[in-house]
C-alpha cells in the first residue's frame, strides 16, 4: 500500500516537472537566459551539480553535461557485487531523467581540453562546447608511474583496482569467481589521501564473506600503505576479528613501489615481496586527467585547489571543481556523499554568480558514509562541514558527527535507502 | 515535569520565533535545506526507506530535531548530524520544510 502510494505520487511528481521542463526547455534556446554551463563528468559531483544549475535558475541557464559512460555507476554499494550479494544493474541509473526532466543536455564523449581563454571544452569526437561557467568533476585518475611493472603490455587488464564501478568491478568479481579454494586475495592500499577512505577496508569485508561461503580456505590479505586504517578503525578491526577471523589478515605500513605482472608479485619499500593469486591494487590517486592537463592540479601537481565558497578553481578562472579531484579541506572525506554536497554548493554559486548575486557566505553541510561488514550489517562515519570565514576553508563542526556503537543490521536497511536517495537526489 | 515541558515549549517558541530564522536568506536557507536532500530527497521529498521532510508540521520537526540534538530521542546517525546545525538553523530547516509541498 505504502509503496504504491509512494509511486502515484512519483508519478504525479515526476509529471509536473517534466512539463514545466518541457516548457522551459522550449524557452530555454532562442529566449532562455542565454547563459551556458558545461558540466564534465556525470558522477555523484556532475550530475549533481547540472541538476542544480538547472533547478536553480527556474530552468533559464543552459547546461551541457559531458560524459561518456551510458548510463551511472555507483562505487559506493559495488563492493557488494564483489562480494556477490548485488548485481551491477542494481547500481546502474540511467542518465534519462536528467535529460527528460531537467532539461540537462548530455552529450556522451570525453572532454578532451579546456581552452581557457577561449571558454569552450574540445570535445574527444570533434566539435566545442562554450561556456560561461565551467565545472569539472572528474573523480580521480591513477599515478601509474610509482608501479613501472604496470606498465606492461596487458598488466592493467590483469591486475585491477575496481576503484571506478563499472567494466573492472565486473572483471574482478570473475577473478574471484576464477579463483581456487586455498588462494589469496590481495589488496594493496595506498596513502591517504585517496578516494572512499573506508572502501578499501569494506571490500576486504565483502571479499571475506564469499569466500567464508564459497571459499573457506582461502585467504584476504590486507597491504595498506598507511600506519594503520584510515577510516572506522576499531569498527573494521573488530569485524575482522569476530567475523572473518583466519581469513582477513592486516598489515600496515607497506607501502606497494611495484608489480611484477607475470608472477603475480607485489614489490613493496620496505617489506618482502609477495605473491598471490588474484591481485587487486589501488595505486596512489590524483585528479582526474582531464583536470590535470588543464593545470588545475595546484596541490603538489595532483589535486584542485579551489574556493570552498564556489568551488572555482584558484588557478583558471570561470572554472570550477568540485568532487574527489579537489585538495580536500581539513577531515573532508573524498566521498561520493561529499561530491553530491560539493555540487549543490557549486551550483547556487555558479547560478549567483552567472545572476549578478552574492554566493552563500556560509555553506554549511554533512557527510553520511556506511561501510557493509557482511551482506547486511554496516558500520557508518559522520561529519558536518561548516566554512570557516578567517581561514577561508569548510572545517569540521566540533562535537558533530561519529561512527556506530557496533555493526547492526538496521544501519544495512539505511545504507540501502541512503544509496536509493542519494541516487534520486543526484540523478533524479 | 509540567514545567518541563513549559519551558521546553516556550524554548522552542522563542527559536521558532527568533530573528534569525525569519530573515535568513532565502538562498542560503535553501543551500543550507540542500545539505539534507541526499538522505531526505530534493525539495524534501524521499525515497522508500527514508523519512520525507516536505510538508512536515514545523513545531514537531524542530522538537525532534532539538530532542536528536540533546539525545533525548535515539537515532543511528540523526543525533550526530543534528550537532553540526545551530537551534536557529534547525529552527530555519523545519520552517523551509514544512512550507514544501509533499
Amino acid at each position: 500500500m505504502m509503496k504504491r502510494r509512494q509511486f502515484v505520487q512519483g508519478l504525479g511528481a515526476a509529471g509536473s516537472v517534466g512539463a514545466f521542463a518541457l516548457t522551459s526547455g522550449c524557452a530555454s534556446t532562442p529566449s532562455g537566459n542565454g547563459l551556458k554551463v558545461v558540466v564534465v563528468g556525470g558522477g555523484y559531483g556532475g550530475a549533481t551539480a547540472a541538476k542544480y544549475v538547472r533547478m536553480w535558475s527556474d530552468y533559464g541557464i543552459d547546461v551541457t553535461l559531458v560524459e561518456p559512460s551510458s548510463a551511472f555507476v555507483s562505487c559506493p554499494l559495488s563492493n557488494l557485487v564483489l562480494g556477490g550479494t548485488k548485481t551491477m544493474a542494481d547500481i546502474t541509473t540511467p542518465y534519462d531523467n536528467l535529460v527528460k526532466r531537467h532539461g540537462v543536455r548530455w552529450v556522451q564523449d570525453m572532454a578532451l581540453r579546456i581552452d581557457a581563454d577561449k571558454r569552450v571544452v574540445v570535445l574527444a569526437k570533434g566539435g566545442e562546447l562554450p561556456y560561461d561557467r565551467l565545472i569539472l568533476s572528474p573523480g580521480i585518475d591513477f599515478m601509474w608511474d610509482g608501479l613501472p611493472g604496470m606498465a606492461a603490455p596487458g598488466a592493467k587488464d590483469k591486475v585491477l583496482h575496481g576503484w571506478k564501478a563499472g567494466a573492472q568491478t565486473v572483471a574482478l568479481r570473475k577473478q574471484l569467481e576464477a579463483m581456487p579454494d586455498g588462494g589469496v586475495f590481495a589488496l594493496s592500499i595506498p596513502l591517504a589521501p585517496y578516494r572512499c577512505p573506508p572502501g578499501p577496508y569494506e571490500r576486504a569485508c565483502q571479499v571475506a564473506s564469499y569466500f567464508s561461503q564459497a571459499k573457506p580456505k582461502s585467504k584476504v590479505l590486507i597491504l595498506d600503505a598507511n600506519d594503520d586504517v584510515t577510516s572506522k578503525g576499531p569498527l573494521f578491526k573488530k569485524a575482522w576479528k569476530d567475523r572473518y577471523d583466519g581469513i582477513i589478515e592486516y598489515r600496515p605500513k607497506h607501502k606497494l613501489v611495484d608489480v611484477d605482472v607475470a608472477t603475480n608479485t607485489l614489490k613493496f619499500e620496505f617489506n618482502d615481496d609477495l605473491k598471490a593469486s588474484v591481485l587487486n591494487v589501488l595505486p596512489e590517486m590524483r585528479a582526474g586527467d582531464i583536470a590535470v592537463k588543464s593545470g588545475l592540479a595546484t596541490a603538489n601537481k595532483r589535486w584542485c585547489e579551489v574556493d570552498f565558497l564556489t568551488f572555482e578553481s584558484i588557478a583558471v578562472k570561470n572554472v570550477h571543481v568540485l568532487g574527489d579531484s579537489i585538495q580536500i579541506a581539513p577531515a573532508m572525506p573524498k566521498s561520493g556523499h561529499m561530491a553530491n554536497q560539493h555540487g549543490k554548493t557549486c551550483a547556487a554559486a555558479v547560478v549567483a554568480l552567472l545572476t549578478g548575486r552574492q554566493p552563500n557566505p556560509m555553506p554549511v553541510y554533512n557527510n553520511a558514509c556506511y561501510s557493509f561488514v557482511s551482506p547486511e550489517d554496516v558500520v557508518h562515519v559522520t561529519s558536518v562541514h561548516r566554512y570557516d570565514a578567517d581561514k577561508k576553508t569548510m572545517l569540521p563542526v566540533a562535537g558533530a558527527g561519529g561512527v556506530s556503537s557496533a555493526a547492526n543490521e538496521l544501519e544495512g536497511r539505511y545504507a540501502l535507502a541512503w544509496a536509493r536517495n542519494i541516487w534520486a537526489d543526484t540523478l533524479a | 515535569m509540567k514545567w518541563n515541558v513549559r519551558i521546553a515549549a516556550s524554548a522552542l517558541a522563542v527559536i521558532a520565533g527568533s530573528s534569525y530564522a525569519q530573515t535568513m536568506d532565502p538562498l542560503q536557507l535553501r543551500s543550507l535545506a540542500a545539505s539534507c536532500s541526499n538522505c531526505h530527497g530534493t525539495l524534501g521529498v524521499a525515497e522508500a526507506g527514508n523519512e520525507s521532510l516536505a510538508g512536515a508540521n514545523k513545531d514537531e520537526m524542530l522538537k525532534k530535531m532539538l530532542d536528536f540534538k540533546t539525545g533525548k530521542k535515539p537515532a543511528t546517525i540523526m543525533h550526530q548530524l543534528s550537532k553540526g546545525y545551530t537551534d536557529e538553523q534547525l529552527a530555519a530547516l523545519a520552517g523551509y520544510f514544512s512550507s514544501l509541498k509533499k
